[in-house]
C-alpha cells in the first residue's frame, strides 16, 4: 500500500478532520499542516485517494426526514478491500451502505462509487439488505431469488438464458445451497437465508458488494463459509463492504474496519481500529475495557490484537 | 347442459361472458402483485376515486371509461407521491383522499337534474349492459395492462420482493411503483362495468389471496389466480343470470365463498391442515 494512500486514509478516517478543527487531530502527518484547512476537497492528496478508490465519500451528511443519521463522513475504500463497518445500533451503519448503494441521496458532500456518483454504475453493485427487511413469506424459491441477481443486467425484454441459469447454479454451489434450489425461502434457517442472499450477489458478478449484517445471527460454519467467499471476491479485486455487530468477526476476517457512530470514529487496518480507546469512543457506555481487551456488553468480543505495525492511524474524534 | 348453453343464444350474454373472463384475467394478474405488495387499501381508494370521473363523463357526455381513467390515474399518482414523499402517514392521507373523492362523485351526481338513471350501475356494476364499445375498451385497456406486466414481470417481481436490492442494482424502483399504480388504476377502470366501484377491490384481491393459500411459487400463484378469476367471474355471471340477481355481487360472493372454502381445506394454510403443517415443521 502506498504511503500517499495511507496518509489519505489517515485523514479520511477521521470524521471531524483538520478542516473542521485542526487541533483535534493529534496524530496528523507533517504534510497536513501545509494544506488549506477549510477547503473540503483539499485534503492530503485527495485526488490520489479518489482515483484509486472504488468507493469515495467526502463530507457526506445524510439521513431520513429531517434527522441526520450520519454527518460529515469522509471515507475511501480501495478495490480488493474487505471493509467492516462497526458501531452501535443507530450509529448509521446501514445508512452508509445505502448511500454507497445510491439508495439514499446525500444532503451534503459527495458519494462516488466506481468513479461516478453513487447509483451510476448500479449494475456493477450488489446490495444485500438486512434479513429482517425481507418478506420471507414471499412466494419465491431459492433459485428465484438468486436469479433476481441476473435481472438488472438482462433488462426488461430478455428472458433468463442458459448462461444465467448456469450462473445461478454456480452461485448456489458456492454457497452450498444447490440442494435447496426449489425450496420456498421461508422454510430456510437463518444461516441458509444469508447464504441465498450472498448467492444472489455472487450471481450478479458485481465489482462492489454492499452487505447489511451478512453474518448476524448465523452459525459459525455459515459465518466461516460466507467470509471465505467474500475474502475470495476481495482477492479478485472486488470491493466488499459489510456492516456487522460482531467485533470478533471484524477483527479476524476483515482487513479494514471503519468504526462509526454518526461520524467515522476511526478507519484503517482492523488490528489498529479495534483498539479499546477507539471502541470506547465508538460504543460509549456499551463497551467494557478489561486489561487492554475491549468487550462489548452484547458478548461480541475483540481479541488477538497484534502489535500495531503501521506508523499512521487515525485517532477517535471527540464527540 | 341446456342451462349452460341457453343464455349463450343472447348476444348481450355472450358479450358479458367475454367481459367477465377478461376482467377476471386482468384483475388476477394485477391483483397478484397487489396482494404481494399489501396495497389492497390503495386499490380500494383508487376505485372510489374513479367515481367523480365517471359522473363527470356522464355530465360531459363522453365515454365513462375516459372519465374514470383520468380520475383513477390521477388519484393513483397522488397516492404514489403521498406514500413516497409526504410527511403525513400514508394510510391517513389515503383515507382522506378516498372519502373526499367519493364524496365529490356523489356531489356531482346530485347536481344532475332530470337524469333518469341512478349511480347504481357504476357503483355495483352491470355486466349484462356491456355493449360493443365497452368490450372494445376492455380489450384495448386490458391488453395494455397484460402486455405491460408481460414485459416487466421480472422487474416488478424483484422490486416488489426486495426494493432495496433491486434499486441498488439499477432497477428504477420508484418509476416501477408509479407504473404499477397506473396499472392498478387501468384495471379498476375496466372492472367498473363488471363489478362496480364498491366491489372492485374483491376482484383484485380475492383470486390472488385464494391462490396464495395453495401455492408458494410465484408462477403458479399467478396462473392459479387467473384460473380462479376466470372461473369465478364466469360462474358468477351464470348464477346471477339464472337467479336474476346482481351480477357483480354474485361474482364477488362466489370468489369469497371459494376463498373461505380453500382457507378451511388448504393443506398448507388451511385450518384443517394446520396441525399437519406444524408436525411437518417439527420433523423437518
Amino acid at each position: 500500500m502506498s504511503d500517499a494512500y495511507d496518509r489519505a486514509m489517515t485523514h479520511h478516517g477521521d470524521g471531524t478532520g483538520p478542516r473542521f478543527d485542526p487541533h483535534d487531530h493529534p496524530h496528523h502527518h507533517p504534510d497536513e499542516r501545509q494544506l488549506p484547512a477549510l477547503e473540503p476537497d483539499a485534503v492530503i492528496d485527495p485526488e490520489h485517494a479518489r482515483t484509486h478508490a472504488s468507493i469515495w465519500l467526502s463530507g457526506v451528511t445524510a439521513g431520513y426526514d429531517e434527522r441526520p443519521a450520519v454527518e460529515t463522513i469522509d471515507l475511501a475504500v480501495e478495490p480488493g478491500t474487505l471493509l467492516a463497518i462497526v458501531g452501535p445500533n443507530g450509529a448509521g451503519k446501514s445508512t452508509l451502505l445505502r448511500l454507497m448503494a445510491g439508495l439514499l441521496p446525500a444532503w451534503h458532500g459527495r458519494v462516488e462509487v466506481l468513479g461516478a456518483p453513487a447509483g451510476t454504475h448500479a449494475h456493477r453493485i450488489a446490495y444485500v439488505p438486512q434479513a429482517e427487511l425481507v418478506d420471507w413469506a414471499f412466494p419465491v424459491t431459492v433459485r428465484d431469488v438468486v436469479m433476481m441477481g441476473r435481472y438488472p443486467a438482462l433488462g426488461p425484454l430478455r428472458r433468463p438464458s442458459r448462461v444465467d441459469r448456469g450462473a445461478v447454479a454456480t452461485a448456489l454451489e458456492q454457497v452450498r445451497m444447490a440442494g435447496h434450489a426449489n425450496v420456498q425461502i421461508g422454510r430456510l434457517s437463518g444461516g441458509q437465508r444469508r447464504r441465498v442472499f450472498l448467492a444472489r450477489a455472487l450471481a450478479a458478478d458485481p465489482d462492489v458488494y454492499l452487505l447489511d449484517e451478512p453474518v448476524t445471527g448465523v452459525d459459525t460454519t455459515t459465518q466461516e463459509d460466507l467470509m471465505d467467499l467474500l475474502e475470495a471476491e476481495a482477492r479478485r479485486g472486488k470491493t466488499v463492504v459489510a456492516t456487522t455487530h460482531d467485533l470478533a468477526c471484524a477483527a479476524q476476517r476483515f482487513q479494514k474496519v471503519a468504526a462509526v457512530n454518526r461520524r467515522i470514529v476511526a478507519h484503517g487496518p482492523a488490528s489498529l481500529v479495534l483498539d479499546p480507546t477507539v471502541l470506547a469512543a465508538t460504543y460509549g457506555g456499551h463497551l467494557l475495557v478489561l486489561g487492554g481487551q475491549a468487550m462489548l456488553l452484547d458478548d461480541a468480543h475483540h481479541h488477538d490484537q497484534p502489535a500495531g505495525s503501521e506508523p499512521h492511524y487515525h485517532e477517535e474524534s471527540r464527540r | 347442459m341446456d342451462a349452460l348453453l341457453e343464455p349463450l343464444r343472447y348476444e348481450f350474454f355472450l358479450r358479458a361472458l367475454v367481459a367477465a373472463a377478461l376482467v377476471g384475467t386482468v384483475c388476477a394478474v394485477v391483483g397478484t402483485f397487489v396482494v404481494l405488495r399489501g396495497i389492497a387499501f390503495i386499490g380500494d381508494a383508487v376505485a372510489h376515486a374513479a367515481f367523480p370521473g365517471v359522473v363527470a363523463a356522464v355530465i360531459l357526455g363522453i365515454p365513462f371509461h375516459l372519465g374514470a381513467a383520468v380520475a383513477a390515474l390521477g388519484t393513483a399518482m397522488a397516492i404514489g407521491y403521498v406514500t413516497r414523499r409526504a410527511r403525513i402517514r400514508a394510510d391517513t392521507a389515503i383515507g382522506v383522499l378516498f372519502a373526499g373523492t367519493f364524496a365529490l362523485g356523489i356531489f356531482l351526481f346530485s347536481t344532475i337534474r332530470g337524469y333518469v338513471s341512478d349511480p347504481w350501475s357504476f357503483l355495483f356494476g352491470y355486466l349484462l349492459s356491456t355493449d360493443a364499445t365497452d368490450l372494445l375498451a376492455l380489450v384495448l385497456l386490458g391488453g395494455l395492462v397484460l402486455a405491460t406486466v408481460g414485459i416487466l414481470w421480472k422487474e416488478l417481481l424483484y422490486a416488489t420482493f426486495d426494493p432495496l436490492g433491486a434499486g441498488a442494482s439499477g432497477l428504477p424502483v420508484g418509476r416501477l411503483e408509479y407504473l404499477f399504480l397506473a396499472l392498478v388504476a387501468l384495471t379498476i377502470v375496466i372492472s367498473i362495468q363488471a363489478v362496480g366501484i364498491i366491489l372492485v377491490v374483491a376482484m383484485l384481491v380475492t383470486p390472488a389471496a385464494t391462490a396464495q393459500l395453495v401455492t408458494v411459487r410465484f408462477g403458479s400463484l399467478m396462473s392459479l389466480a387467473v384460473g380462479i378469476g376466470i372461473v369465478t367471474s364466469v360462474s358468477g355471471l351464470y348464477l346471477s343470470f339464472w337467479l336474476n340477481v346482481a351480477s357483480g355481487a354474485t361474482i364477488v360472493l362466489v370468489q369469497t365463498g371459494l376463498f373461505l372454502l380453500v382457507l378451511v381445506l388448504s393443506p398448507r394454510t388451511g385450518l384443517l391442515g394446520r396441525r399437519r403443517t406444524a408436525t411437518n415443521l417439527e420433523v423437518g
